[in-house]
């Protein structure tokens, strides 16, 4: 079997984080999926971040993986909060509607 | 044994994140993407952080994804429609993202990071090296069972990174505030009880003298 290292899980953050790339790319039109996407791009940089904790023997990835996980609660919270007062207006989620601004 | 679960663990993860991207029905894409945080939340688990683990699955499983799932649900849209022209921008995205994937492959495969992880003969102090592969072995010690995860983050979070802390607590408080005010709408047509009037209120405007 494969030795078990650092590099597989960075390699699997990679593949996370590109695949969440490709979603913002697909799902342009639809906020809610964009939202998901870059959770999978977070989720992709803690793995990374764990990883180097546990190789390093360095407790403080880990309290950086609490931070980033407490600032993504509170990004999801209000544009999810932006998104429903925004289909309250519009009856849409399309990016595409999220026109006022530029008149 | 541990390589079989890593390639259960992440095999499943990386599936489940290509469905969330690529799902039609965007309900499944939002248990796509918690089955994917479980799959993480295992691989957290092999690498050592088990209190994260237990985060992960509680904060974002238990709150977040149950809040994507909610807004999802009271929303009427029609998501094919959002598809379409869905494979109009594919050959720019899968671009970038593939020299994206090709430029972190050659980062984690390149011997940067393993030689700040490396392991070192104890004798001569020279880079062990691994027999099939001939990279440098990166240090991983097995911690033993005594050491409990939540309470050495606890040691930390608490000391050197309390100011940190406060401030997340803050920005947790400032989520919440911002959340219930975006969302906090007065119906015109629905009777409400306004406390400051009721408070205000005297017996002047209640009661009134009439003369017989």
């Amino acid at each position: 079997m494969i030795e078990i290292g650092l590099t597989s899980y960075l390699l699997v953050a990679a593949c996370l984080f590109s695949i969440g790339m490709i979603g913002l790319f697909l799902n342009r039109k639809n906020i809610i999926t964009v939202l998901m996407c870059i959770e999978l791009m977070l989720l992709a940089v803690n793995i990374n971040f764990v990883a180097f904790s546990h190789y390093l023997n360095d407790i403080n990835g880990q309290i950086f993986v609490f931070f980033v996980l407490t600032v993504a609660a509170a990004e999801v919270a209000v544009g999810l909060a932006i998104l429903i007062a925004f289909y309250r207006n519009r009856r849409s989620v399309s990016i595409e509607d999220m026109n006022s601004l530029q008149g | 044994m541990e390589s079989l679960f890593f390639f259960i663990f992440s095999g499943l993860a990386i599936l489940s994140a290509g469905f969330v991207v690529l799902s039609k029905n965007a309900i499944h894409s939002v248990v796509a993407l918690i089955f994917c945080f479980f799959n993480a939340s295992a691989l957290f688990l092999m690498l050592g952080a088990e209190f994260l683990a237990i985060i992960l699955i509680l904060i974002y499983v238990g709150a977040v994804m149950v809040l994507f799932m909610f807004v999802l649900m009271m929303m009427e849209v029609n998501f094919e429609k959002l598809r379409e022209g869905f494979m109009q921008y594919l050959p720019l995205g899968l671009m970038i993202s593939l020299i994206l994937l090709m430029e972190f492959a050659a980062a984690a495969a390149s011997n940067i990071f393993v030689a700040v992880t490396h392991k070192t003969d104890p004798k001569t102090g020279e880079f062990i090296l691994d027999e099939v592969t001939k990279n440098i072995i990166p240090k991983a010690e097995p911690l033993t069972a005594q050491v409990n995860n939540a309470a050495e983050i606890g040691k930390v979070l608490y000391t050197q990174y309390m100011f940190a802390f406060e401030v997340a607590a803050l920005i947790l408080l400032v989520a919440l505030i911002g959340a219930v005010v975006l969302t906090l709408r007065t119906r015109k047509d629905v009777k409400y009880q306004s406390i400051p009037k009721q408070v205000r209120a005297s017996k002047a405007d209640r009661l009134r003298k009439a003369s017989l």
